[in-house]
């Protein structure tokens, strides 16, 4: 067995990133799409952490941190507009949030 | 014994990342923040062996301990019963595991092409590096975030009014 590298944690980070991206496809609660955008910026999170840390340069976690922030932020207002939704039309389903649709 | 923890909190992260997403026996957004609190804080594990102590910590404090207590907040204000089964259109499932697969496919590569002159050195994220680049370096996009902070707190308090006029 090879030892740990680079490598195999940017294939976790990968392999992470696929599972977030097949949620926010297949499910359809609102509320479980957002945690699997969040499951791909956790992803995002750990490629940087791992290239930062075998690059030997700090600035890749640095932009891990503002980018915990950000997602903090985006988390608040987003479900802010799933619960201002909820109230307007009683569901957290996408196949009944169709309106915006031709 | 390090490798045997990466395996451990590499594994531990991708099965909690999968019941997040597809869990076989429970389709309630409950236990999928449950699991995403577990991915998170093994993926913590994964921070601390690549040395990001600070971040470890804060990924903790901010994700286990904020987003998915919002989460579950707001899950509890919604009264959301569990995703009753509808009819799952097969388009959809093809079409997903495609993308995902080529997704996959894209990624993979690109990690098996960009490993070369790494350098012999590692970088150690601990707190008092972490915070000297970010109060020199950094101070403006820090400053900035804050504000964005506060946008984002006014946002949430003008969308959460009852009349939205």
């Amino acid at each position: 067995m090879t030892p740990v590298g680079p490598q195999h944690f940017l294939a976790v980070a990968a392999m992470l990133f696929c599972l977030g991206l097949l949620g926010v496809i297949m499910r359809r609660n609102v509320l479980v799409i957002y945690m699997s955008l969040e499951l791909m910026l956790n992803a995002a999170n750990l490629a940087l952490v791992a290239a930062s840390r075998y690059n030997d340069n700090l600035n890749g976690q640095v932009m891990v941190f503002f980018i915990i922030t950000v997602a903090a932020a985006e988390v608040a207002v987003g479900l802010a507009i799933i619960v201002a939704l909820y109230r307007k039309r009683q569901t957290a389903h996408v196949e009944d949030l169709t309106s915006l649709k031709l | 014994m390090q490798d045997i923890l990466f395996y451990v909190f590499a594994l531990l992260t991708l099965l909690c990342g999968f019941l997040v997403v597809a869990n076989p026996v429970s389709r309630n957004p409950v236990t999928s923040a449950m699991f995403l609190v577990l991915t998170i804080v093994s993926m913590a594990g994964l921070f601390v062996l690549l040395h990001a102590y600070f971040l470890a910590a804060v990924q903790i404090l901010v994700y286990a301990g904020a987003v998915v207590v919002l989460f579950l907040f707001i899950i509890m204000l919604l009264d959301v019963k569990a995703e009753e089964r509808r009819k799952v259109k097969v388009f959809g499932i093809v079409t997903g595991i495609l993308s995902v697969v080529a997704v996959g496919c894209i990624l993979i590569t690109s990690i098996r092409e960009g490993m070369a002159n790494l350098p012999r050195t590692q970088a150690v994220g601990d707190t008092i590096s972490l915070g000297k680049l970010l109060f020199t370096n950094y101070v403006l996009p820090f400053e900035i975030v804050s504000v964005l902070l506060l946008v984002a707190m006014i946002g949430v308090i003008l969308l959460s009014k009852k009349e939205l006029k």
